[in-house]
This record gives structure tokens, C-alpha cells and sequence, in this order.
């Protein structure tokens, strides 16, 4: 069996990166993105980095020490992030015939028969178009799995010797093992902290460590995951690029159909099952969404039919974890990106950007009872389809409106999406 | 280099072959679609805001609205948009004694060398400047 090649393409500090193309002023600068309710720390440019910042740190806590340093704060602006992602994600599209978005700012792509490119020159290719079409810096990084993957993409971006590409498959086993021997095993694709801790009681710290460990007796000791994650790190590709293994902070619900789908109003059924789930899901958990991905795709194994395969983020007004925003938002993107003519095998809606619920802003003009009751109305529904079976109540899709938002105080303008609010071209004397 | 496909649209209706056939069928055309004539490369497509009047020459006025496409590569007699002191400014990309500079469109402005040391960037370069003239 040939081995497999699977990149993973990320962009940079993405949210900081987004601000920066269409604000030149913040071009090495440190600049930080804040959660919704301007609560903490998001997004953090790599000056902001080497100040010492941590992910997630609460606003209010830093903001005097912010101001000392120069440290330029903004409220997330997800309709430009959104719109941003889309882009990245079409143009990426273009370079294999298989695409997986995996979040906002990060997808799979599969390159497995195409090794007859240098894949290194070919991930530069990526990197050099990306950064001139929309101006955002990505790494790539290459492997015989996505576990591989994820991990080149990490020594791509860490090492600055690899110039922002890293194909593990052209490695020679030794030099792969000395830099596996340098990277904490935490750095591993769904090691988290509290594993990280368990394996070091068992003498596993770094990524060489896990991947020379017996795959048996840690699935003994720890999970299926775990033994999984191992055979990954051996080259042994187990997480097929179609089976999404979400990151904590998302949560999705695609499913493929029974027979193929061809019409918009099928397509509708399904995006409205799904958001629907999904939405429960989000508010069992206790969490809104800022933005929702809505995606469709053909039989990729049915090679003599007409592929189509697309997806789009659409980011909400507000976070919220309302079944009709949601399924509104789901809805509009599945119009956007519905092509007639196809068979359709699967459909998917995925929530992006959760926190919790309760601790996002209250807009000024927020209508603050009607809030009440979208929260009173989806607590009856959740428990009435609890009771009498999933699906009792549902939701017809229709008759959202769209609430006008004032702008969050630290926000950036729409630049790419509201014609009154596009970046100024100076003609006026300069020098 | 650019890798990004072109989707095309089918411009001509196509012929019924069952029934009468419609005399109109031959001249139906799909619509005239701006999108389609303003923007080449979509993902690489921006929009800006004209403000001052250094560019009437060029025939670029205040308010104006121009379509940027960061995709094609910047060719001597472009007009482009580039990020100085960080600000978008609008320029025409031009050689002056073996040196790339930026030009204003009123010769009044001098040259703004360009140095390919220093944080001078070519934002994209600009397809087209739409001017609105009833109000």
C-alpha cells in the first residue's frame, strides 16, 4: 500500500491576521482579539506572544498593563473572519481534489497521488497564492496521516527553518525520530493537559516516546483514541479525511443520506434536521455559537459522476444558541452554495466560536425579553422532544428576521462585506 | 500561476428539442451580470473608497469606488494600491532611471521611491474605478 499524504493547511494567528490586511497600522505591532463579550483574549499576534500573554486571559485583568505596552486590543469581527475563511478555503479547494475544513482557519486537503510533485515546492505554491490573493500568512504541513499532519504543521510553524512547510513523508526515519524526541507529547493532535500528565507517570513525555509505545497497552491503559493516535504517529492513516473529528470548541452534525439528494428543498430538510440537533446539543452543553458552517457534498467514490463539494461559514449577528438563528444562518449559506444537477450524498452544519452561554454581550438595542423567551421556548422545546421523542416539535426554517446590531466598541468595520464601511484608498499628498 | 479556475456560465439558452420550438430561443441571452465583467479571481477581489484628488490625472476622482484584485501581478503603468505608514494609498507603479517608484497622478507629488528593503507593500493592483454621476 502506497503511503498517504495529508496536509494541513493554518493560517497564522488568523483573527489578528484578517485585521491586519485591511490595517496596515497593525503590521507589526502587538495586537490581541477579544471573545465576544470583550471578556478574554482570543486571538494574539506573535509580538503579543513574546509579551507573555496567555490564550484566554481576561481582559480587565491585562487592560492597564495593555496600555503601557502599546497592546492594541479589538472585539472579534467574525462577519470579516467569516468572509475571510471562505476565501482561503475556495482558493485551497483548488489545489486537491479532496477538502476538509476542519475549523475556521485550518482544513485537510488530500495529496495522496500527487507525490510526484515535490510537495514541498507545491505547499510554498499554497502559502505564496494564499498570501498574495487575500494577504494571509498559512503553514503547511505534510504526513502520512492527519495525526502526522497536524504535527508538520506545528514544526512548520515553530521551526523557522522549514519556511512555513514541513512534509514529514520525505524525512529519513532517524532525523524524524530526533525531532520527535524534542516535541512534548502535548503537542500531539488530542493530547490534552490531563493526558499529557497521565502518560508522563508512565515515562511517555515526548511525541518519540508515544509513537515507540505499544499500541495495545494503551489501549488498555487509556482509550481506543489513544491506541489510534499511536498507529497515526506510525503512518498508519486511521482517521479517514471524511470522518471529522471536531476540536472541542465546535460541535457539529453532518450525516450521509440513504439515497442521493438532488433537490434545494430535500437539502433544506436535512440542514434543518442537522441544526436543529445541533442546536440542542450547543444548549445542553450551555453554550452559544458565533458562527455556523453549512456543507454539502457528491459521492467522491462514485468517480464517473459529476463531483460538487462546498461549504460556507456564516457567521451570526450574535452568538446565540437559538434553533432559528441557527438554522436561519444554516439555511442562507445552503442557498449560497446549492448547485442544481447533482446527487447529493451528504449534508452537515457545524457550530463554530462556542462559549458559554450567559456571559455575551448584551447589545444596546437588544431586545433583552425577547431573549428571555427564546431561551424559556427552547428550554419547553428541548424538554417535549426529551419526552415524546426527538423531533416532536420542530422548527419550519421560516420567517426569521434579520435585527439591526450596533457595532461593538473595539470592532473593526465590515471591510469586505458592507459597501459603506470598505478600507479608504488615500489620494492625497504623502510625502 | 494562478490557480484558481474560472467557473463559466453558459451564455446561450439551449434549443428545445421536443414541442415547438421557440423562434426566441436562439437570442436568449443570460443578463448582463457586472459581477462577472468587474471580477476575474472572486477570492482575490476587494473593494476600497477613494478620498483626495491626487489621482485625477489618471482619471480617478474623491468617492470613487475601485475594485482590486490582489491576484494579478503588478505590471509598470498599473495603478495600484499600496500600504504606506499604515495607509492605503493610491499610486500608478512606474520605473523612474532603473528604480521601481510610485507615482502620484498629479505631477506636482513627487516620486515615492519604492524600497525593496523597507515595509513599502503593494496591497493589489487596481481593475477598476467606478464613478458615480447622478447623485
Amino acid at each position: 500500500m502506497t503511503r498517504r499524504s495529508i496536509a494541513l493547511v493554518d493560517c497564522n494567528n488568523f483573527y489578528v491576521s484578517c485585521e491586519r490586511v485591511f490595517n496596515p497600522a497593525l503590521q507589526g505591532k502587538p495586537v490581541a482579539v477579544l471573545s465576544n463579550n470583550d471578556g478574554c483574549v482570543i486571538a494574539r499576534s506573535q509580538e503579543v506572544k513574546d509579551l507573555g500573554i496567555k490564550m484566554g486571559v481576561p481582559w480587565f485583568k491585562i487592560q492597564e498593563w495593555a496600555k503601557r505596552h502599546n497592546l492594541i486590543a479589538l472585539s472579534s469581527n467574525y462577519t470579516l473572519y467569516a468572509d475571510m475563511s471562505n476565501r482561503v478555503m475556495k482558493i485551497l479547494s483548488h489545489f486537491s481534489p479532496n477538502q476538509e475544513v476542519y475549523s475556521i482557519d485550518e482544513c485537510f486537503l488530500e495529496l495522496t497521488g500527487f507525490q510526484h510533485l515535490n510537495l514541498s515546492d507545491y505547499g510554498q505554491r499554497m502559502r505564496a497564492t494564499i498570501k498574495q490573493f487575500v494577504g494571509l500568512p498559512v503553514c503547511v504541513g505534510i504526513g502520512a496521516s492527519k495525526t502526522l499532519a497536524k504535527l508538520a504543521n506545528h514544526l512548520a510553524k515553530k521551526r523557522l527553518a522549514f519556511e512555513g512547510v514541513c512534509d514529514l513523508n520525505v524525512m529519513p526515519p532517524e532525523v524524524l525520530d530526533r525531532l520527535f524526541s524534542e516535541i512534548a507529547v502535548g503537542e500531539v493532535w488530542g493530547v490534552g493537559s490531563r493526558t499529557e500528565k497521565r502518560l508522563a507517570e508512565w515515562g511517555i513525555h515526548t511525541v518519540f516516546d508515544l509513537k515507540k509505545s505499544s499500541p495495545k497497552v494503551l489501549r488498555k491503559q487509556f482509550s481506543v483514541v489513544m491506541e489510534r493516535t499511536v498507529r497515526e504517529l506510525n503512518g498508519e492513516s486511521c482517521i479517514s479525511l471524511e470522518e471529522i473529528a471536531p476540536p472541542k470548541e465546535q460541535l457539529m452534525c453532518s450525516r450521509s443520506f440513504g439515497a442521493p439528494i438532488f433537490s434545494l428543498s430535500d437539502l433544506s430538510q436535512a440542514v434543518i434536521t442537522y441544526s436543529t440537533r445541533a442546536a440542542e446539543k450547543l444548549r445542553h452543553q450551555k453554550s452559544v455559537a458565533a458562527l455556523v458552517y453549512v456543507f454539502i457534498e457528491t459521492n467522491r467514490f462514485k468517480e464517473r459522476e459529476p463531483q460538487y463539494n462546498s461549504g460556507l461559514l456564516v457567521p451570526l449577528s450574535q452568538p446565540s444558541s437559538d434553533t432559528r438563528l441557527l438554522t436561519g444562518a444554516a439555511l442562507a449559506g445552503l442557498k449560497r452554495i446549492y448547485r442544481p444537477g447533482f446527487a447529493y450524498k451528504k449534508a452537515g452544519v457545524m457550530l463554530n466560536e462556542l462559549s458559554p452561554a450567559g456571559t455575551q454581550q448584551k447589545e444596546l438595542f437588544e431586545d433583552v425579553e425577547l431573549q428571555v423567551h427564546s431561551a424559556l421556548l427552547m428550554q419547553a422545546i428541548d424538554r417535549i422532544n426529551g419526552m415524546m421523542g426527538a423531533g416532536t416539535i420542530k422548527f419550519t426554517g421560516e420567517g426569521l428576521q434579520k435585527k439591526w446590531q450596533p457595532k461593538a466598541e473595539r470592532k473593526t468595520p465590515a471591510y469586505t462585506t458592507r459597501i459603506d464601511e470598505i478600507p479608504i484608498a488615500h489620494a492625497i499628498k504623502s510625502n | 500561476m494562478s490557480d484558481v479556475q474560472q467557473t463559466l456560465f453558459p451564455v446561450f439558452g439551449a434549443r428545445v428539442s421536443a414541442g415547438f420550438p421557440s423562434p426566441a430561443d436562439d437570442y436568449i441571452e443570460s443578463r448582463i451580470d457586472l459581477n462577472e465583467h468587474l471580477i476575474q479571481h472572486k477570492e482575490a477581489t476587494f473593494f476600497l473608497r477613494v478620498r483626495g484628488d491626487s489621482m485625477v490625472q489618471c482619471g480617478i476622482l474623491d468617492g470613487d469606488l475601485l475594485v482590486v484584485d490582489r491576484s494579478l501581478p503588478v505590471v509598470v503603468g498599473n495603478i495600484v494600491i499600496a500600504a504606506i505608514d499604515g495607509e492605503f494609498t493610491v499610486k500608478q507603479f512606474a520605473f523612474c532611471e532603473g528604480h521601481p517608484v510610485l507615482k502620484a497622478g498629479n505631477p506636482a507629488y513627487n516620486d515615492i521611491l519604492i524600497d525593496p528593503e523597507g515595509d513599502l507593500e503593494i496591497w493589489g493592483v487596481v481593475r477598476w474605478a467606478i464613478h458615480k454621476l447622478w447623485p
